[in-house]
């Protein structure tokens, strides 16, 4: 019996090509080119390999580990606002809207979700001055309510600009944590919210209970998303701070640093081997946080089969 | 009457000749520069004014964006095909075009001699033994007040830095106007129109900034320091929330007459004379006791050199040469109020604010600004860091000695003099 030969299956080939020759091209060679780049530094005569000396620079010459530790910190706490605030909101947005007595849901979602849609660049320019102590509303916002002694200038001020930054960013993105836990509650099959309702659990405790566990690998999914997109970040924060993250690089987050030292700024002049150093750096950094998001809670989360 | 046909056919062939020369000699210059503004006043003023002067030489202004310009003009340099005449940038950038071999020594340029050595240090080598472009401009730091206010309050313009403080004093009491209108939010602020205004009448202007890059003073020597403390004094003359005031902010304040005074370069002219609808007047940084020296931040910002590949490097020198003229200066200096022409002999101007500012070269010794020549080339970048320091000294998060001390600790990580 001749085995039936199974044939080439070439079609998927030809129409995978197109898409991996280009990913290929406009970001896998850039991104080794990087790496590449981060190896070299200028000598007397034109590049030279350094090595892993751009990184020692980077992590150990007090002046340089200064500003990328300070950088790197600001990443974490910007991503700790996101975590704590835009999560949680978006969930309990989402559990909102999923109620089917809720009227003008339709409404409701839209309007939460279009900030998303927004360039940073007006979303930054907006706050800027709404926020402003000249111009802006907040200040007169807060008279209204008789609370004009809480009005600082937050984005002037080393120890509040960055988290209002956070906010302001999770006021833009907030949208979508909501859509995907909607999509997902929405998702969860109704025999077995009647099944919980036959064993008497409700209201609260049906969404502890039973809605949690199972849209939780969203959340898994919701978390990694905010962690590259706030590692990435660069735009909101250059749009209303400029490339300096004052006040005090108060606001300074490694996109920032990076676009400095590569571009070079003002009298600054670009150094394109320390700039592709800390993009190395950030793409370290990424790799290893989604690394353990996917070996170590990813594989523990069960999915739940119906 | 062979001779004479012989003559007439001499002379024939040699007025030919001549007229065939003087076809050759017709050559096309391109100007590259950044300040596309400036395309208009180039097209309709200067260069009719040179081709007037000059038949046989045309002259193109062919500028690109100003944040493209170092990039593209570094690319057309290597690749052969850039201009004739280079737009120079103040220090390195040039300075780096002329290491490279690509902008031309025109030290021995007669028009040189129109320009004094600070006017010529910003495109300079470092020992100061070749120049290689023509300082075309620079712009004037000082205070624009408002005159209506002023008047009405009764106070007059202050000479010294106790008078100053007196004026502020008293157009806070009145309450009307806010006595300054300054913001720390973008930084730079602070630091050109704050620390690069009145520094040089603490370090004693070209003395002091010269000291420095020998390693002779330090950041934290009490030349340096002062004007920190001084400008830690200006926080509570300013606007309330100026931490989070941005530069048009600033200047919105000042020409909505809001503010009364308004930490200025003479940059700031012509947009003002558009938008503000009361009578300015300005003054220059006031000096510590009166009759002291008085010394103005004359900044350096722009110049034009010779592209060194240039096939017409004669007509090139001529065109430059006309640069230095006074001529030239005149009618830039008219078209662009508050971009000073940098030659030794005084412009006449028509703008009154311009000609207040130029004044003061008159009873002042020039000076440029202290992080632009050699010291802002290595990591961390000291003009840089002067606008952070500036603005967190005036917000009060560090006080003046601590900022004089992070600057130093900067300087010294990488620049040996100072070590």
């Amino acid at each position: 019996m001749a085995a039936a030969k199974k044939p080439v299956r070439w079609h998927i080939a030809v129409f995978l090509a197109p898409a991996v020759l280009i990913y290929t091209s406009v970001m896998i060679l850039p991104l080794f080119g990087t790496l590449q780049l981060s190896l070299f530094g200028r000598g007397e005569s034109g590049l030279i390999f350094v090595g892993f000396d751009n990184f020692r620079t980077l992590l150990f010459d007090p002046r340089w580990s200064a500003s990328f530790w300070n950088a790197l910190w600001n990443n974490t706490w910007f991503f700790i606002i996101h975590m704590a605030v835009q999560n949680p909101i978006g969930i309990l947005l989402a559990a909102l809207l999923s109620n089917p007595r809720l009227r003008l849901r339709g409404f409701y979602r839209t309007a939460i979700f279009v900030p998303t849609i927004l360039s940073f660049v007006i979303v930054g320019f907006a706050w800027k001055l709404i926020l402003s102590p000249l111009w802006g509303v907040a200040p007169s916002l807060l008279d209204m309510v008789g609370l004009r002694s809480l009005f600082e200038p937050w984005l002037g001020k080393e120890e509040y600009a960055l988290t209002t930054l956070g906010l302001i960013s999770v006021w833009q993105f907030i949208g979508i944590p909501m859509m995907l836990i909607y999509a997902a509650l929405l998702s969860i099959p109704e025999e077995l919210l009647e099944a919980a309702e036959c064993d008497g659990i409700t209201g609260m405790s049906q969404f502890w209970k039973i809605k949690l566990p199972l849209i939780l690998p969203s959340i898994g999914i919701i978390s990694v998303l905010t962690f590259v997109g706030n590692f990435n970040a660069f735009d909101l924060i250059y749009a209303t701070q400029g490339a300096m993250a004052g006040p005090n690089f108060s606001t300074d987050i490694l996109g920032t640093f990076l676009y400095r030292t590569f571009f070079g700024f003002q009298l600054q002049i670009g150094d394109p081997n320390m700039g592709a150093t800390i993009a190395s750096m950030m793409f370290l950094i990424i790799l290893v946080g989604v690394c353990i998001y996917l070996f170590m809670i990813q594989t523990r989360l069960r999915r739940y089969q119906f | 009457m062979k001779r004479a046909h012989l003559s007439i056919l001499l002379m024939a062939s040699t007025v030919l000749g001549m007229s065939g020369a003087a076809q050759a000699q017709d050559v096309t210059l391109t100007i590259e520069s950044w300040r596309n503004d400036d395309l208009a006043i180039w097209q309709e003023k200067l260069i009719p004014a040179f081709e007037a002067q000059h038949p046989g030489i045309n002259v193109e202004f062919s500028p690109s964006a100003p944040t493209e310009y170092n990039a593209a003009l570094n690319a057309k340099l290597e690749a052969g095909s850039a201009g004739d005449l280079i737009t120079c940038r103040p220090f390195d950038a040039s300075l780096e075009l002329y290491k490279k071999g690509q902008l031309a020594d025109l030290s021995d340029l007669e028009g040189m001699r129109n320009f004094s050595d600070v006017a010529k240090s910003a495109w300079q080598t470092d020992d100061g033994s070749a120049t290689f472009c023509v300082p075309m401009a620079s712009v004037i730091h000082g205070f624009i007040y408002n005159k209506d206010a002023f008047e009405e309050l009764g106070i007059e313009p202050p000479a010294t830095e106790e008078e100053f403080f007196a004026v502020l004093d008293k157009i806070k009491e009145d309450g009307t106007y806010i006595p300054m209108a300054m913001g720390t939010k973008d930084l730079w602020e602070a630091a050109t129109m704050g620390y690069q205004n009145i520094g040089p009448n603490y370090w004693k202007g070209e003395e002091g900034r010269l000291a420095l890059i020998k390693g002779e003073q330090k950041l934290t020597d009490e030349p340096w320091v002062a004007p920190f403390e001084t400008l830690a004094r200006w926080r509570d003359y300013l606007g309330d929330g100026f931490e989070a005031q941005s530069y048009p902010d600033s200047q919105n304040l000042f020409t909505l007459g809001r503010a009364a005074i308004y930490p200025a370069g003479s940059w700031e002219i012509s947009v003002f004379n558009e938008q503000a609808d009361f009578e300015m007047g300005a003054f220059p940084p006031p000096v510590q006791a009166e009759g002291d020296t008085c010394y103005i931040s004359d900044h350096t910002d722009i110049a034009m050199g010779m592209n060194a590949d240039t096939e017409h490097p004669e007509e090139a020198r001529t065109f430059l040469n006309w640069v230095a003229s006074d001529e030239f200066a005149t009618i830039y200096a008219n078209a662009l109020p508050g971009f000073f022409s940098l030659s030794s002999t005084p412009v006449e101007m028509e703008d009154p604010l311009a000609r207040e500012f130029v004044s003061w070269r008159e009873k002042c010794e020039p000076t440029i600004r202290s992080t632009y020549q050699i010291l802002s080339r290595g990591t961390p970048n000291l003009e840089n860091e002067t606008w952070v320091a500036a603005a967190n000294v005036i917000n009060g998060t560090e006080t003046p000695e601590e900022a004089a001390k992070r600057l130093q600790e900067g300087l010294a990580s990488w620049y040996e003099p100072q070590q």
